[in-house]
C-alpha cells in the first residue's frame, strides 16, 4: 500500500499547523515522523487517520484519490492510528473494547472475538486476558490491545503517536519486534511519531521532519542523533548536562523514617529515605507503580499510614498540604490546567492567590507583580488574560512563575510531560536555578534519559517495591529499563 | 474578530423575553383567560396601592437576601438547593427566640435575627459537611435537608410549640409586638431596617467577592478546586464558608418571611423563595449587581399575581411558570448566541459560558 | 408465609414500580453521559397530562383500555419533550445540564399546578391487576410478583431488557461508551451526540411512563398538591445508590418502597410509639444515608473490615463509579 499526501493544509485560527505538506509512504517500511512540539506532526497524522479533516489537499492511496470522514472510514481504507493515550473505554473489559467498533449484528460474538484476540496477541507475544477490565491494564497493555484491535479491523497502515512513553523496556522490545514484523512480513506501513530519537534510530527505515507546519527534510536511515537534531531544529543543540556538586555536609532537607503509604491499588511499605539540600532524586517506574504516592507524600497530599516524615528537621507527619507549603515545599502536578492552574482566572488573579496575603487584595500591586513575572518568564500573555487562552508552553512558564523562588523542596510530577526538547530544557534551567539556592528536588518522569541526566540518585518503583540506584551517573538507560520491568534481583549493588 | 451587528446582539437578548412571554400567553389562553387582562391584573396587584406595593417589597426582601447568598455559593461552584431548608431553619430558630426570649424592644428583634442567622448557617454547614467531608452531592443533600426542615417545622408546630388553646396545627401562637419589625406606616407595612439589611448585605458581599482574598479563593475553588488546592487555597474551608454565608443570609430571609407575612411559624413558611433565588442567580449569570434588578422584577410578578386568583380564577403558580420559562429561555438563547457568534468567527474556540456555575467543588 | 405479609410485599412491589421505571429511565440517560435533573417535575407533569389524556380518551371512546393507553402515551410524550429540552440545552446549546434540568423541574411542577386545579379529586380510569395465568399460582412468589398490573410486568421486562442491552449487545457497548469515553466512541464511528439525544429522549419517555403510573395506577387520580412530588428526587438518588446498574437500581427502588411501607405500617399502629415526625423524616434520612454509603470513602472504610479475599469481590460488586463522562460535553473536533 502506498499513501501520498498532496498539498495538505490545516489552520487552527492564526496557526498554520500544516502548510502544504507533501509526503509519500511506502508499504513495508517504518517511517519516523519528527518535529518539535507544535511542528504539526500530530495534526498531520490525525488528518491521515480521519480524526480531523484537512482544510485542503488530497490523499491518494495506491494512486487513487480517497476522501474519508471520520476514523471509521479511514480504517476502511486501511489506515489506523494508535493515540498516545490509547482511546479505549476504561470501564470495558479487554474483549468488549476489542469488539466495540467492529461491524456486525447486535449479538456479541464473544467466542469468535476472543479467539481472534488471542490469535493476534499470541503472534506478537502480547498478554491480554479478555475478561480483565481495562482500568487494570498498564499503558503498554492498552497499546497492545489497540494494536490488536486495529489489526483485526484490517489496517494496513499503522500510525503510532509517542508509543514508548510510559512503557517498560520489555514492553518496548515486544512493541518494536511487533512493528518490525508487521513492516517486513506483512508489508505494512508503520508511521512512528516520536521525539525520542534513540527509538527512531533503533526502529525506522527513514524519517520525515516537520518544522512549523512544513516538511523540512527527509532522510534514509541510518542517521546519528546529531544529524536528526540538526534536521529538527535547524541547528545543533549541545546536549544539556548537569554538573553535580559534592553534597557532603549539606543539611538534610527531607527525611522519611519507615514510612508506609497506602494507595488504591498498591502500597509502599516501610520506606526510609534522606534527601540533602540541593540533592536531586529521580523517581522511575511505570505509571502507578508507587512513585506518585511518594511524590504526593513529600508534598503532604498523601498522609503516611505509618512512619514519620521530616522537612528541614520539623516533624511534618500527618500535617496538611498547606502546612507543607508553609514549610517551603513547592509541588508541580503533571496536568497543567487540571492541576496547578485555574481555568477562568486571569494571570493577575493567579499571582494574587500566591502573593496577596492580606484580607483585602491590592489589585494594583498584584497587577504590577504579574507584569514583572510575565517579563521575567517571557510569558506571552497579558495580566488580564485568562489562563486558558495561553498556549501550553506559556501555561508551563506561568506555572514556573507561580513557584516559590527559594523552596526547601521541589516536588515535581513529570515536569516536562508533552514538551519538546527545547521547552523541556527551559524548564530544567528554571528548576536548577532553584536547586542552586539549596532546594532539594524529587521528580518523576517516564523519560529515562531525563533520569540519568539530571538525578543524583534514582529510586525505581515496581508495584510498590523500591530499588535505589545510589549513583545515577553510573547507571544506563538499559539497566533502568530492566529495573522498571521489575528485575530487581538481577542487580548487584 | 468581527463584532456581531448591534441588531443581532439586541435581538438575541430580547428574543428570550418575547418567547417566554408568548409561551406564558399561550398557556393563559389555553386556560381560557385573556393575557392582557392577566398583565393588567398583575400590575394592578403589584402597584394598586401602598398595601400591595408593601407586599411586593416584603417579597423582595427575603428573595434578594437568598439570591445574594446564592451568588456566594455559585461563585464557589456549589448548587445550594438546600437554601429553601436554610430559610426554614432560620425561621424555626428565630421562632424559638421569639417564644423563649424576653428582651427590651430593639434587642428582642435583633436577637431573633441573629438566632435565625445561626439556624440557617448551621443547616447550610450541615449540607457543606455532607458535601466536603462525606461525599454527598449538595443537590441531593440539599433536597433531603429541605424536606427535613419542613418535617421539623410541622413537628414543632403540632407538638412542642402548639398554641396553648390547642387545636391549630397550622401555626404557632402569634409573636409578641417586640418580636416584630417596626413598619414604616400602618398601610405600608415595610421595615426600613430590613431594607437596610438587604442593602448592607448586597454591598458587603459585592465588595468581599471583588476585593478580598476570601472572594478570590472562593472563585478559584469554584472554577477548579483541585488546582486551587495545589495553589494553597483552603478549598474545603472556602466551600464551607460559602455555605455558611449563604445559610446565614437565608436565615435572615426566613426570619423576615415568618415575622412579616405570618407573625408566627407556619409549615412551608419559606414559600419557594429559596428556589426562586436559584432562578434569579441563574438569570443574573451570577453577576451580583444584576440581582436586585431581577429580584424586583420577580417580586412584582409574584406580588401581582396574588390578584389573579381573585380576579380571574387563575392559579398564582402562573407567576412561577412565567419566571421559569424566562430563565429557561435565557439559558437556551445564551447557547444560541454562542453558536451564532462562533459561527461568524470560526477562528475563536468557543469558551465555556461564564454564566453557568462551574462544576461543584470536589475534594 | 402468612397472607398479610404476602399482601404487604405485593404492595411494596406495586408502589416501587414507578420508582423502578423512573430510575431505569434516568439510568439510561446517565449511562449515555447526560444528567436529567428534571425528574421530579417531569414525573408530576406527566402524571397530570397522562390523567387528563386518559379522561379525554375515556370520554371519547368509552373504553378504559384505550383511555389508559392514551394516558400512558401522553405521559411518556410529556417527559420525552422535557428530556429533549435537556438534551437541546446541554448538548447542542452547550449550557449547564444541571441548570437546565433544575429550571425544567420547577417549570414542569408549576405548569402542573396551574392546569391541574380543575382535575383535583376527579375519578378516572385505573390500571387493574392482571394476574399472569400460571406464574401467579406459584406459592408466595406468584402473588407477590405476578398478581400485579401490566406496568409492574413492564418494569420487570424493562430491567432485564436494559441489562441485556447494556451488557450483552453491540448497541449497548456504544451506549455505555458515549457515557464513559465519548472520544473513544467517536474514534469507533459512533455519532456521540446523536446517540445521546436518542437515549435522553428514550429515558425521558420512561420517566413519563413512571409519572403515568402514579396517576393511572398507584395513587390513581390527581391531588393538589401532587402526592408524588419528591419521588423524582428519590429516583435520582436511587440511580446513584444503584451504581447505574439496572438490577441494583431496581433493588434500590424496592428497598426504598419497603422501608416507606414499613414506616407507614408503624405509623398506623400508634401503640408501637415511634413518633410520627421520625417517620416523615425517614425517606429523607434514608436518602442521605444511602448516598453516604455509596460515596467511595464510606464503602472503602466498610470494606477494610472484611477479610481480604472477600474484599475484592465485594468491591467489584459495589463498584458505583458514575459514568466517567457524566454531565460533560463532547465536541467531535
Amino acid at each position: 500500500m502506498e499513501i501520498e499526501l498532496h498539498h495538505i493544509h490545516k489552520r487552527f485560527g492564526p496557526v498554520h499547523a500544516n502548510n502544504d505538506v507533501n509526503l509519500t509512504f511506502h508499504g513495508g517500511r517504518i517511517v519516523g515522523i519528527l518535529g518539535e512540539n507544535g511542528a504539526g506532526k500530530s495534526t498531520l497524522m490525525k488528518i491521515l487517520s480521519g480524526y480531523q479533516p484537512a482544510d485542503s489537499g488530497e490523499i491518494h492511496i495506491d494512486g487513487q484519490r480517497v476522501i474519508y470522514h471520520g476514523t471509521q472510514q479511514a480504517i476502511q481504507h486501511g489506515i489506523g492510528m494508535l493515540q498516545q493515550d490509547p482511546l479505549d473505554v476504561a470501564a470495558f473489559t479487554v474483549l468488549e473494547n476489542f469488539i466495540y467498533g467492529q461491524p456486525g449484528g447486535q449479538q456479541l460474538p464473544r467466542k469468535a472475538a476472543a479467539e481472534q484476540l488471542s490469535t493476534i496477541s499470541r503472534r506478537f507475544g502480547f498478554e491480554l486476558d479478555p475478561d480483565t477490565p481495562c482500568y487494570h491494564l498498564s499503558i503498554g497493555q492498552r497499546q497492545q490491545l489497540e494494536i490488536v484491535r486495529l489489526l483485526a479491523l484490517g489496517v494496513k497502515t499503522l500510525i503510532l503517536d509517542e508509543p514508548t512513553t510510559g512503557i517498560s523496556a520489555e514492553q518496548k522490545q515486544i512493541l518494536f519486534d511487533a512493528l518490525r514484523e508487521l513492516a517486513t512480513k506483512d508489508g505494512m506501513s508503520v508511521l512512528l511519531v516520536s521525539h525520542k530519537l534513540e527509538d527512531v534510530i533503533a526502529l525506522c527505515h527513514e524519517v520525515a521532519v516537520l518544522r512549523a507546519g512544513r516538511v523540512v527534510g527527509a532522510k534514509e536511515m541510518p542517521a546519528t542523533t546529531r544529524q536528526l537534531v540538526t534536521l529538527m531544529f535547524g541547528q545543533e543543540l549541545a546536549p544539556q548536562t548537569r554538573t553535580r556538586e559534592n553534597l557532603q555536609g549539606r543539611p538534610e532537607a527531607v527525611r522519611l523514617d519507615g514510612v508506609t503509604l497506602r494507595g488504591k491499588r498498591l502500597s509502599v511499605e516501610n520506606l526510609s529515605l534522606s534527601i540533602r539540600a540541593g540533592e536531586v532524586i529521580g523517581l522511575a517506574g511505570l505509571d502507578g507503580s508507587g512513585q506518585e504516592l511518594l511524590l504526593r507524600a513529600c508534598a503532604g497530599l498523601v498522609k503516611p499510614a505509618s512512619g514519620r516524615l521530616y522537612l528541614g528537621g520539623h516533624d511534618m507527619t500527618g500535617q496538611s498540604y498547606r502546612q507543607f507549603l508553609a514549610q517551603g515545599v513547592a509541588f508541580g502536578a503533571a496536568g497543567r490546567l487540571e492541576e496547578g492552574l485555574v481555568g477562568g482566572l486571569t494571570l493577575t488573579e493567579h499571582i494574587a492567590l500566591i502573593t496577596e496575603t492580606n484580607t483585602v487584595i491590592d489589585w494594583g500591586r498584584a497587577r504590577q507583580h504579574t507584569a514583572d513575572q510575565i517579563k521575567l518568564y517571557d510569558v506571552r500573555g497579558r495580566p488580564e488574560s485568562r489562563i486558558e487562552t495561553l498556549s501550553g508552553g506559556n501555561q508551563q512558564r506561568m506555572l514556573m512563575a507561580l513557584m516559590p523562588q527559594k523552596p526547601l523542596l521541589l516536588v515535581l510530577e513529570q515536569p516536562t510531560r508533552g514538551l519538546d526538547v527545547d521547552s523541556a530544557r527551559w524548564i530544567w534551567e528554571q528548576l536548577f536555578t532553584r536547586q542552586a539556592t539549596g532546594a532539594a528536588m524529587v521528580f518523576s518522569t517516564p523519560d529515562l534519559d531525563e533520569l540519568v541526566t539530571y538525578s543524583d540518585r534514582i529510586l525505581v518503583f515496581y508495584s510498590g517495591q523500591v530499588y535505589e540506584v545510589k549513583d545515577a551517573t553510573r547507571t544506563t538507560i538499559d539497566e533502568l529499563g530492566r529495573l522498571i520491568g521489575g528485575h530487581f534481583e538481577e542487580q548487584t549493588q | 474578530m468581527k463584532k456581531p451587528s448591534l441588531g443581532l446582539q439586541v435581538g438575541l437578548t430580547i428574543l428570550p423575553i418575547i418567547v417566554s412571554l408568548a409561551i406564558t400567553a399561550i398557556l393563559i389562553i389555553a386556560a381560557g383567560a385573556d393575557p392582557r387582562a392577566v398583565f393588567e391584573k398583575v400590575l394592578e396587584g403589584a402597584f394598586r396601592n401602598s398595601r400591595s406595593f408593601a407586599n411586593v417589597l416584603n417579597f423582595l426582601i427575603p428573595l434578594t437576601l437568598v439570591s445574594i447568598g446564592l451568588v456566594v455559593t455559585f461563585t464557589a461552584g456549589l448548587w445550594n438547593i438546600g437554601v429553601e431548608g436554610q430559610m426554614m431553619m432560620g425561621a424555626i430558630f428565630m421562632t424559638w427566640g421569639a417564644l423563649n426570649l424576653t428582651l427590651p424592644e430593639p434587642f428582642q428583634l435583633i436577637a431573633q435575627i441573629l438566632i435565625g442567622m445561626l439556624g440557617g448557617g448551621l443547616w447550610a454547614l450541615l449540607a457543606g459537611i455532607l458535601k466536603t467531608r462525606l461525599g454527598v452531592h449538595e443537590i441531593f443533600g440539599g433536597v433531603a435537608l429541605n424536606a427535613l426542615a419542613n418535617v421539623l417545622s410541622i413537628y414543632l408546630i403540632s407538638g412542642p410549640w402548639q398554641p396553648p388553646e390547642g387545636g391549630s396545627v397550622r401555626s404557632t401562637v402569634p409573636f409578641r409586638p417586640e418580636s416584630l419589625f417596626t413598619v414604616i406606616a400602618p398601610d405600608f407595612s415595610v421595615s426600613l431596617f430590613a431594607l437596610l439589611i438587604v442593602l448592607a448585605a448586597l454591598v458587603i458581599v459585592w465588595l468581599a467577592l471583588r476585593g478580598t482574598r476570601w472572594g478570590l479563593q472562593l472563585k478559584a475553588t469554584g472554577k477548579n478546586a483541585r488546582s486551587a488546592r495545589l495553589l494553597g487555597v483552603p478549598t474545603t474551608r472556602s466551600a464551607l464558608s460559602a455555605f455558611v454565608v449563604c445559610g446565614m443570609l437565608a436565615g435572615i430571609a426566613g426570619t423576615h418571611r415568618a415575622i412579616t407575612v405570618y407573625e408566627s411559624l407556619r409549615p412551608l413558611a419559606s414559600g419557594g423563595i429559596g428556589f426562586l433565588g436559584l432562578l434569579v442567580v441563574l438569570l443574573a449569570a451570577n453577576r451580583i449587581l444584576l440581582v436586585p434588578v431581577i429580584t424586583f422584577l420577580f417580586a412584582v410578578i409574584v406580588g401581582g399575581s396574588t390578584r389573579l386568583k381573585i380576579a380571574l380564577q387563575l392559579d398564582s403558580s402562573l407567576s412561577g411558570v412565567l419566571q421559569e420559562t424566562l430563565v429557561l429561555m435565557m439559558l437556551l438563547f445564551a447557547g444560541v448566541r454562542q453558536r451564532v457568534l462562533t459561527r461568524r468567527d470560526t477562528s475563536s474556540t468557543p469558551e465555556a459560558s461564564p454564566s453557568t456555575p462551574a462544576e461543584a467543588a470536589h475534594e | 408465609m402468612n397472607e398479610q405479609l404476602i399482601n404487604i410485599l405485593a404492595g411494596i412491589v406495586a408502589t416501587a414500580t414507578p420508582l423502578v421505571i423512573a430510575g431505569l429511565g434516568e439510568t439510561i440517560i446517565e449511562r449515555a453521559g447526560v444528567v436529567n435533573l428534571s425528574l421530579d417535575g417531569s414525573i408530576t407533569l406527566s402524571a397530570l397530562v397522562g390523567f387528563i389524556a386518559a379522561l379525554a380518551a375515556q370520554a371519547a371512546t368509552g373504553s378504559d383500555a384505550v383511555a389508559l393507553l392514551c394516558g400512558l402515551l401522553a405521559a411518556a410524550l410529556t417527559s420525552a419533550v422535557i428530556a429533549f429540552i435537556v438534551a437541546l440545552g446541554g448538548i447542542t446549546l452547550r449550557q449547564d445540564q444541571v441548570a437546565v434540568g433544575f429550571v425544567l423541574t420547577m417549570l414542569a411542577a408549576d405548569i402542573a399546578q396551574f392546569i391541574g386545579q380543575p382535575y383535583t379529586g376527579q375519578l378516572g380510569p385505573q390500571i387493574l391487576i392482571t394476574p399472569i395465568p400460571i406464574l401467579s399460582q406459584i406459592p408466595i412468589i406468584g402473588p407477590i410478583l405476578f398478581r400485579q398490573t401490566i406496568l409492574v410486568y413492564f418494569s420487570y421486562v424493562l430491567m432485564i431488557g436494559l441489562w441485556y442491552w447494556m451488557f450483552r449487545t453491540r448497541g449497548g457497548l456504544a451506549h455505555r461508551a458515549i457515557g464513559e469515553r465519548p472520544a473513544a466512541a467517536f474514534a469507533r464511528g459512533t455519532n456521540v451526540n446523536r446517540l445521546r439525544y436518542f437515549y435522553t429522549i428514550l429515558g425521558g419517555a420512561l420517566v413519563g411512563v413512571a409519572g403515568g403510573a402514579y396517576s393511572l395506577s398507584v395513587k390513581a387520580g390527581w391531588t393538589t398538591p401532587p402526592n408524588m412530588s419528591g419521588d423524582g428526587w428519590i429516583a435520582l438518588a436511587i440511580v446513584i445508590f444503584g451504581g447505574w446498574h439496572p438490577f441494583r437500581v431496581a433493588l434500590g427502588a424496592y428497598l426504598f418502597a419497603g422501608l416507606r411501607a414499613l414506616a407507614f405500617a408503624v405509623q398506623s399502629s400508634p401503640d408501637i410509639g415511634i413518633p410520627v415526625v421520625l417517620l416523615n423524616a425517614m425517606p429523607w434520612i434514608l436518602m442521605i444515608v444511602t448516598l453516604l454509603l455509596v460515596s467511595s470513602g464510606s464503602i472503602e472504610r466498610l470494606l477494610q473490615i472484611l477479610p481480604r479475599s472477600v474484599q475484592k469481590r465485594m468491591r467489584n460488586f459495589l463498584r458505583a463509579e458514575p459514568p466517567a463522562a457524566l454531565g460533560t460535553r463532547f465536541d467531535p473536533e
